[in-house]
């Protein structure tokens, strides 16, 4: 019995490792790509001396990182300040437990799963205002300030834009949600909703062009201008992972996850997993994207876009949904 | 535990850690009850809102510690006799249904998400809008009582500025050569 229960606990070890480790490799990657990619959109080479197009660079600022010396500010709460790099990274890593790679290919497949995707989001603001308050320094307690109010209020239009898929699927499941999408992905009929979504997770990873509680040229870094070193490390892969997160949140919700876009023999050869970091890759190009071209948002103006456009948008456009849904009789019937 | 240290550890930004703590073992004991959609809305609602709203009021506030130690020793008789008629409803409770448990639904018969929204929604929905219609008043209430309108302050109003058009703002003008220009305007 005791042996059996090893080799569970193994397995689950080994599977757990199997999407760790792979999404680590991601996140090293996603970081040269970004600089590689703004690079050419500026004009420029970006990194490209370690290896071969620079692809040991993401190795080579690893050990860089992890050579430097751990700074603990005189000032600082202790162990708030250790505890919240480490906070934002695993939060970035346990939500990926429930997201599916291919029908039946989930670390675990639970009822409420994209629930829990937006809890594990909504907990990312205490790694940052944590951070920030801990750091006892003005500009990283600024950031943190920013950075909670802003994530907080994306939250509210981002739940209203799960609800109206939720509408559409009868379900929480994510393996629901996405066979929901065979015939249609929800980014056609729901695409007002697919480009709030996309713009509030942009809020919500505090990337460009909202990305105010890093604001360089006002607050230094923002939260985390007094890390160094690993905890700073942590910090950089948790918001780099927390991008593979939303993008693949986003796939997962309006781009049909790893079905193929059209049901039919060409695409249908290439297999689910395929089609599922594909489909990931696109959205992270539009990240970097939009870090390239656009400039940072104000805040009162990033609050108004928030509270005054897209929440009551999203809001209309659930009784829309649940309307249409009723009128043409096509509501989902819910499982039990 | 959690619990304690809130009410416990010196530092009030601590308490609020360790409250947020607390939010998380009660979200495990409903995972505990099967109940995992009441575990996950009280991790999005207590933990991610709520609790972030507390950390932002405490963190402001600049909290006089000798003062806490004076209210402490003054309210310490009052506070213990309401923890102690907690503490005896507490067990009077535990006592009277340790034994009978069988009137919960079996777990699992029916979908715990579909059985709250049958509930809520189909069952009690008049009391469910009341209360939505009581917390819309509370809240207009508190927007009704911090809005003040300041004369003086400079806003910028989206409206005027995205109705203004080229021909009004932007005025193109040929200056001769060598002759400068007389007014700015």
């Amino acid at each position: 019995m005791i042996e059996q229960w090893l080799i569970d606990l193994a397995w689950m070890i080994a599977k757990i490792l199997a999407v760790v480790v792979p999404l680590l490799i991601a996140v090293a990657y996603l970081t040269l790509a970004e600089r590689r990619v703004i690079g050419f959109m500026q004009l420029r080479k970006g990194p490209n001396v370690v290896g071969p197009f620079g692809m040991f660079q993401p190795f080579a600022d690893a050990l860089k990182l992890m050579a430097k010396e751990t700074i603990l500010p005189a000032g600082a709460d202790k162990v708030v300040f250790i505890i919240a790099p480490m906070l934002t990274f695993i939060l970035a890593l346990v939500a990926w437990a429930v997201i599916p790679f291919d029908a039946g290919l989930v670390l675990a497949d639970i009822n409420v799963g994209i629930l829990y995707l937006f809890a594990i989001s909504s907990l990312g603001v205490y790694g940052v205002i944590m951070a920030g308050w801990a750091s006892n320094s003005k500009y990283a307690f600024l950031g943190a300030l920013r950075s909670a109010a802003q994530m907080v209020s994306y939250e509210v239009s981002m739940g209203l834009v799960i609800i109206n898929v939720l509408i559409c699927v009868g379900s929480l499941n994510l393996s629901d949600i996405i066979e929901a999408q065979r015939d249609m992905w929800f980014a056609l009929p729901l695409l007002p909703m697919f480009i709030v979504f996309f713009i509030s997770t942009l809020a919500e990873t505090n990337r460009a062009p909202f990305d105010l509680p890093e604001g360089e040229s006002e607050l230094v870094a923002g939260y985390f201008v007094e890390y160094s070193s690993m905890s700073f490390a942590l910090f950089f892969l948790g918001e780099y992972a927390n991008m593979i997160l939303m993008s693949a949140m986003t796939t997962v919700l309006f781009l049909g996850g790893w079905l193929p876009p059209f049901d039919f023999a060409p695409f249908t050869w290439i297999p689910g997993p395929i089609w599922f970091v594909l489909k990931i890759m696109l959205c992270l190009f539009v990240f970097l994207w939009v870090r390239a071209t656009t400039p940072r948002y104000r805040y009162d103006q990033l609050m108004r876009l928030g509270w005054k456009i897209f929440l009551p948008f999203s809001l209309i456009y659930v009784v829309l949904t649940a309307g249409f849904l009723m009128a043409f009789d096509k509501l989902p019937v819910i499982g039990g | 535990m959690a619990g304690l240290m809130v009410v416990s550890s010196r530092n009030p930004v601590h308490s609020v850690l360790f409250l947020i703590l607390a939010f998380f073992n009660a979200a495990g004991l409903f995972i505990l009850l099967n109940a995992e959609f009441l575990a996950m809305l009280l991790v999005v609602v207590y933990v991610g809102a709520v609790a972030v709203l507390f950390l932002f009021v405490v963190m402001m506030l600049d909290i006089n510690y000798s003062e806490l130690r004076e209210g402490f020793q003054k309210y310490r008789s009052l506070g213990l006799l309401i923890g102690a008629v907690l503490l005896v409803e507490l067990l009077a409770t535990f006592f009277e249904y340790s034994g009978n448990v069988k009137s919960l639904p079996s777990p699992g018969a029916v979908h715990n998400t579909k059985a709250l929204g049958q509930v809520i929604y189909t069952d009690y929905i008049y009391l469910f809008q009341l209360a939505g219609l009581i917390l819309l008043v509370a809240m207009i209430g508190a927007i009704a009582l911090t809005l003040r309108k300041r004369s003086g302050v400079r806003k910028q109003v989206i409206a005027d500025q995205n109705s203004r058009t080229r021909a009004e703002t932007v005025k193109l003008a040929k200056v001769e050569t060598g002759a400068g220009v007389k007014e700015a305007s």
